[in-house]
């Protein structure tokens, strides 16, 4: 055992990365045939623990490679190289319903890998025969994290490092509220100048009690577009969501933003036009009796806004989109009636005659938290819509491994979207994702 | 020229170990477009490092320091680190400067930019199209630093994440004195209980007496450690400290290291200190034309007499020579041969493996490291002693990426693999 003990080297490459870059995580000179587990465990801002793990075999020459061989159990299986981050869940005995949520994006994501003798499930007393360190950033070097609080917004500016000028995105999450910095910080570590907007809990709306407005919005994208170091006139808006609803409702009808491309991820465009933002925020809350319990429990708000309206009165117009619009969309979205506004979104602007700016990612088995790669996908979690004080649990929908793919190819064109039509020379074809 | 579209400037990947290769990749620029990307490093001493190499896009408006030829600069051809390899003082800087990072927990940050045709100065005064940081770490996450001071002992342990047991490297540095820390964080981030012991202040003329005694107890600290496998350790050493490692190898009746590896090493100093070695020799001092002091003939010739030398054929374990055919303050080469000469002699062929680089110089240090030519050495002296190392730039650097990849592998081998080790790899 002792020379085993020795033998064992565990390395993984890069060791400091992105979130959104893949690692290889390499054992050698274990005995050749040697069973071993591959570990990985992260311990969350908010004190729980996360782990996951893979069967391994070690070939003829003592070798096993997560990113060419095969895992035959575990969290995860089959040639997997980022399953031990996406499969990642709470360790036995911890609450339920937990979600992976980094808020604080200065430091990394710290995930320790490591190797167990055997193939093992359960890992409390377990001696490790090996195991590093890896850091997961969400912040590139030199990109700048900037609070922004003029003209009463509550937001976060990420700034790429260089002399700029850069294009610009407006970030918004969903229901949930609070200021959510890690996609942004992601994007500005691509190039982007991204504002993370909090629109539902921004210290004017705790303050006055009163929810913002349309301005609201527009303030934020002319901020971007005064900003000294970002280019005016190459603004995006991206939502998830909640943040669906706003992205679509400035797009279409806004006089101020004039958007180069919105990217809108698990919402719908079914909102009652004209409405402000409270009314709309409002109006999914008082079709509570579309809500469905599941047998575990858990709130299923799909059914909210269905059936998808007939009434031109209660959709924005789609149809008078002028700017590219990447839609994506999980299949087993068990939180908003997503591909279904999808449908209907495609078939309004065909009728319109704006369809060529129609791209439809629609992903089968996934849920509605589509985030940056390998994040742990959660299927329900707890939950407490702004304005609420009940803390639900709620269904998001997905299964894990088609949820992570999704998860993966989503980002990559979303990020190649962006490209395309923030950064793009005509004739070019901007394509650098190759490690991601 | 300003561009409407600016282009885009990535580093892969953004944070890496010193040893680890990156990719530089620009795009959206305009087809057939020359650009000059430039690195800029500001060092803990102040002084400002660069790079830069002439590049044309193609068709898609790309230039990718990996695959594309560099036409110019301070390095040329392909050359995918090249910007960290050729840095080198911006115009205007003191003669004889050495890069060095000396707090090894922070990275080396490099500022890697994108500049509007093919330029050769004044890359500060202009605004870059386009620039990104990238962070080049000595120590790995999780590694833990360690002052020691025990025993009368001065240095620093690097330990590598993980329960452990580890091989241990004892790491010395040359007659330049002090403690240097970097070579140690790496071996560590590599798997390797290292200590990097401090035995001569730096910027004195060694005159004390090398104390064997000391070198011995350092080496016991690493056995004697909780998380080092005591019959696996190794001793790591260059110029000096390679002569010490010799003297240990062949001599010690306390330690038995299990591998050794020397870099610009010298097995014969029949003097109580270098001082008393340049008295000796002074008509073999030369200086070049710039009035930097060639070293290398003053060990010349290698004397026959065992007495005056390291009895080589007594080693007991693998020993790994590295030199540079044009170092100019040993005759590494020279002496290389006159060690293989005296092992072979002990029937002890299996024990070694020399690897000898042309076009390279006496500092052989861990890849993409700025070659230098010559620096001040032992600075506290008046007037300024600046030293020739040797080696031109490109080959030099070749010969730290190489050497090092064999070194890892050498190590490994012997300290990780298997109980039997052999010699040659």
């Amino acid at each position: 055992m002792d020379k085993k003990k020795h033998c064992v080297k565990l390395s993984v490459q890069p060791s400091r990365a992105l979130m959104d870059e893949k690692f290889i995580v390499l054992v050698q000179n274990a005995p050749p045939g040697f069973q071993m587990t591959i570990h990985s465990l992260h311990h969350s801002e908010d004190g729980h623990s996360w782990e996951a793990f893979g069967h391994y075999t070690a070939d003829a020459t003592g070798t096993v490679n997560v990113s060419q061989d095969h895992s035959v159990g575990g969290t995860y299986s089959g040639v997997e190289p980022m399953g031990l981050l996406w499969s990642l869940r709470p360790v036995p005995g911890s609450k339920p319903h937990l979600r992976f949520r980094k808020m604080n994006v200065q430091t990394p994501m710290e995930v320790t890998i490591s190797v167990y003798q055997g193939h093992q499930t359960v890992f409390v007393d377990q001696v490790q025969l090996a195991s590093v360190l890896v850091e997961r950033w969400y912040m590139a070097p030199g990109v700048r994290r900037i609070p922004v609080t003029e003209s009463n917004l509550t937001a976060t500016l990420f700034l790429p490092p260089g002399p700029g000028p850069f294009p610009g995105v407006l970030d918004l999450w969903g229901g949930g509220g609070q200021l959510v910095e890690y996609r942004s910080a992601l994007l500005a570590s691509h190039g982007f100048a991204s504002l993370a907007l909090d629109y539902l809990t921004p210290k004017i709306t705790l303050k006055t009690g009163k929810m913002v407005e349309n301005d609201y919005f527009e303030t934020a994208y002319k901020f971007l577009q005064q900003h000294p170091q970002v280019s005016g006139s190459r603004i995006a808006m991206m939502g998830l969501s909640f943040g669906t609803t706003m992205t679509l409702k400035m797009a279409v009808y806004s006089e101020v933003m004039k958007l180069s491309c919105a990217v809108c991820i698990s919402g719908s465009h079914i909102q009652p036009v004209n409405a402000t933002v409270e009314e709309i925020f409002i109006m999914f809350d008082t079709k509570s009796e579309k809500t469905r319990i599941s047998e575990e429990n858990e709130v299923i708000w799909h059914d909210v806004v269905l059936p998808v309206p007939t009434d031109p009165g209660m959709k924005a117009d789609v149809g008078r989109l002028q700017c590219p619009l990447l839609l994506i969309v999980g299949e087993d979205d068990q939180n908003w009636a997503a591909p279904e506004s999808a449908q209907d979104i495609k078939e309004m602007m065909e009728q319109a005659g704006n369809s060529h700016l129609l791209t439809l990612l629609s992903y089968a088995n996934t849920g509605h938290l589509i985030e940056p790669p390998y994040t742990p996908h959660t299927r329900a979690s707890r939950f407490k819509p702004v304005g609420s004080n009940e803390l639900l649990v709620v269904l998001w929908g997905g299964e894990t491994v088609a949820h992570s793919r999704a998860q993966e190819d989503a980002w990559r064109k979303t990020l190649a979207f962006l490209r395309e039509n923030l950064y793009s020379r005509k004739n070019s074809a901007v394509t650098f994702t190759s490690h991601l | 020229m300003p561009y409407t579209d600016p282009p885009i400037l990535s580093v892969y990947p953004s944070r890496a170990l010193v040893d680890e290769a990156f990719k530089v990749l620009v795009e959206n620029l305009p087809p057939g477009c020359p650009v000059t990307v430039h690195s800029l490093h500001l060092s803990e001493d102040d002084n400002y490092w660069e790079a830069y190499g002439h590049y044309i896009s193609d068709h898609r408006g790309s230039v990718s320091v990996s695959e594309d030829v560099s036409f110019g600069g301070t390095y040329t051809g392909k050359e995918p680190m090249g910007l960290l390899w050729s840095l080198r003082p911006v115009p205007g800087s003191r003669q004889g400067l050495r890069l060095r990072k000396m707090n090894v927990c922070t990275p080396m940050l490099v500022n890697i930019s994108v500049h509007c045709g093919h330029l050769v100065e004044a890359f500060r005064d202009q605004t870059p199209l386009a620039s990104v940081l990238t962070e080049r770490w000595y120590m790995a996450p999780g590694v833990k630093r360690i002052d020691i001071r025990e025993r009368g002992m001065r240095g620093t342990l690097f330990i590598p994440p993980g329960p452990g047991p580890f091989p241990g490297l004892l790491d010395l540095w040359g007659g330049g004195g002090g403690l240097l820390e970097h070579r140690a964080a790496l071996l560590a981030s590599h798997g390797f209980v290292s200590l990097a012991l401090e035995y001569l202040t730096s910027g004195e003329i060694p005159t004390a007496r090398l104390d064997y005694n000391y070198f011995e107890k350092a080496f016991n600290i690493i056995q004697d450690h909780p998380l080092v496998t005591p019959d696996r350790v190794g001793i790591f050493g260059l110029s000096l400290g390679s002569f010490v490692t010799f003297n240990l190898a062949a001599k010690s009746t306390i330690i038995n290291p299990r591998c050794c590896v020397c870099i610009s090493g010298f097995h014969c100093h029949p003097y109580r200190s270098m001082g008393e070695m340049i008295q000796t020799n002074l008509n073999k001092l030369h200086v070049d034309e710039n009035n930097y002091q060639i070293w290398r003939d003053m060990s010349l010739p290698i004397p026959s007499d065992i007495s005056k030398k390291v009895d080589m054929g007594k080693i007991k374990c693998p020993l790994l020579l590295v030199c540079g055919h044009d170092d100019q303050s040993y005759p590494a080469v020279e002496l290389a041969e006159d060690i293989a000469q005296m092992v072979h002699a002990a029937g002890k062929d299996h024990l070694l493996t020399k690897v000898f680089y042309h076009g390279t110089g006496h500092m052989i240090e861990p890849p993409y490291s700025p070659h230098f030519r010559a620096t001040t050495f032992m600075a506290k002296t008046k007037p300024k002693v600046i030293l020739l190392w040797g080696g031109q730039t490109k080959p030099h650097s070749d010969a730290q990426e190489d050497s090092w990849k064999k070194i890892l592998a050498f190590l490994q081998h012997h300290l990780y693999s298997t109980p039997n080790p052999r010699a040659k790899m």
